[in-house]
């Protein structure tokens, strides 16, 4: 069994573990500022669920925290407040940051390869697999034996039966 | 005689080099993205009018600073901060394109003060902040050697946001009528400044 000591050791080690935590939970940032009204707030953040941060990547503007990031939210925070519909915040934000900004890119010519092209190689290798299995068929089509080529080959075969 | 068990035509065997042609031209696409820099987006902002802005400048007794300025000639604005580390980088080229006085360059500086300089909690009010950022900016330059006919400070960002700015250094020619006609994101290297900018800021200077 343990000694008595080193189990009280063990539970101020969680005790100390416990309240490092809770420390570092004051100290984290969140990446998202409270604003200082819900709706607004609300807004901001669907749309920059939408919304891709330039800094990181592949981060949303909602989940980043980087500082453009940030600036970028209390500048979409701006708009709404000003009353600007989602498609103006989205076409602003595009006209300076281009289609990259967006998670979900507008559905134009230039994006046709990117959500059609799936689709596209899909329905080609379904076509291909088609032509291949009726090619499949076509072929085994011959292997049926003559009447003539089929007693040749039993005779090859069972010469016995055949004296 | 042989019996024909299941032989491939010759269509068939066309048909089956297909997706091998397929994979081949994936490969190529991947081996492209492979060599390509994420970091560069394409700008809608090359071949529009460059962003209206009015902003304070790093000499205090100069006033205020807006594109509208330059007009009828062709310019470069260069966007840097003294924290940038690409900046200082992409500094003695600058400084050496400058000295040719091919082009007027214009310094942006963006978010000199960053929210890590402020004190905790607290928000630097935008008088201390201009000059912090003036006083560091200029004993960067001193020390650095200055590029720039004149630097605009850019505090709060909200110019960077106009002109599509996400990550410093980043440099833009201008043409006569104020539109932008070329965006580098990243340092300037001495063999853009040969194979792009220079043959560009000539053409547009005759034209």
């Amino acid at each position: 069994m343990t000694p008595p000591r080193f189990r009280l050791w063990g539970h101020r080690a969680l005790l100390a573990l416990v309240l490092a935590l809770i420390a570092n939970l004051g100290a984290a940032k969140e990446a998202v500022q409270v604003g200082e009204e819900p709706w607004v707030e609300a807004r901001m953040l669907h749309l920059s669920e939408e919304l891709r941060c330039l800094v990181c990547q592949n981060e949303t503007l909602a989940s980043s925290r980087a500082e453009l990031a940030n600036d970028l939210r209390s500048e979409v925070r701006g708009l709404v407040k000003a009353g600007k519909t989602d498609t103006e915040i989205k076409d602003y934000l595009v006209a300076r940051y281009g289609d990259f900004v967006l998670y979900r890119p507008e559905v134009k010519p230039v994006t046709w390869l990117l959500w059609f092209g799936p689709f596209a190689v899909l329905l080609g290798a379904i076509a291909m697999g088609w032509f291949y299995v009726r090619e499949r068929q076509k072929q085994t089509g011959h292997t049926a034996l003559s009447e003539a080529q089929r007693a040749r080959a039993d005779h090859v075969l069972n010469p016995t039966d055949h004296p | 005689m042989r019996v024909r068990v299941c032989r491939h035509s010759a269509t068939m065997r066309k048909i089956i080099l297909i997706p091998l042609g397929l994979f081949v031209v994936l490969l190529v696409f991947l081996a492209i993205g492979l060599k390509r820099d994420p970091r560069e987006i394409p700008s809608p902002l090359v071949n529009r009018p460059a962003p209206a802005f009015s902003l304070q400048t790093l000499q205090s007794g100069q006033g205020l600073f807006s594109p509208d300025s330059m007009r009828g000639k062709v310019w470069m604005l260069n966007v840097w901060a003294t924290w940038c580390a690409a900046c200082q980088q992409e500094h003695p080229v600058l400084v050496a394109f400058a000295r040719e006085g091919l082009v007027p360059l214009v310094g942006l500086s963006y978010k000199e003060v960053q929210a890590s300089d402020e004190p905790a909690g607290k928000p630097m009010n935008p008088e201390d902040k201009l000059a912090m950022a003036r006083q560091r900016s200029l004993t960067w330059l001193r020390v650095k050697g200055d590029p720039y006919s004149l630097v605009a400070m850019d505090l709060d960002g909200r110019v960077g946001i106009d002109y599509g700015v996400y990550g410093v250094p980043e440099t833009y020619v201008i043409d006569k009528n104020g539109v932008i006609r070329y965006k580098q994101i990243g340092a300037v290297t001495p063999a853009l400044l040969e194979e792009k900018i220079r043959p560009l800021i000539q053409e547009l200077n005759r034209s």
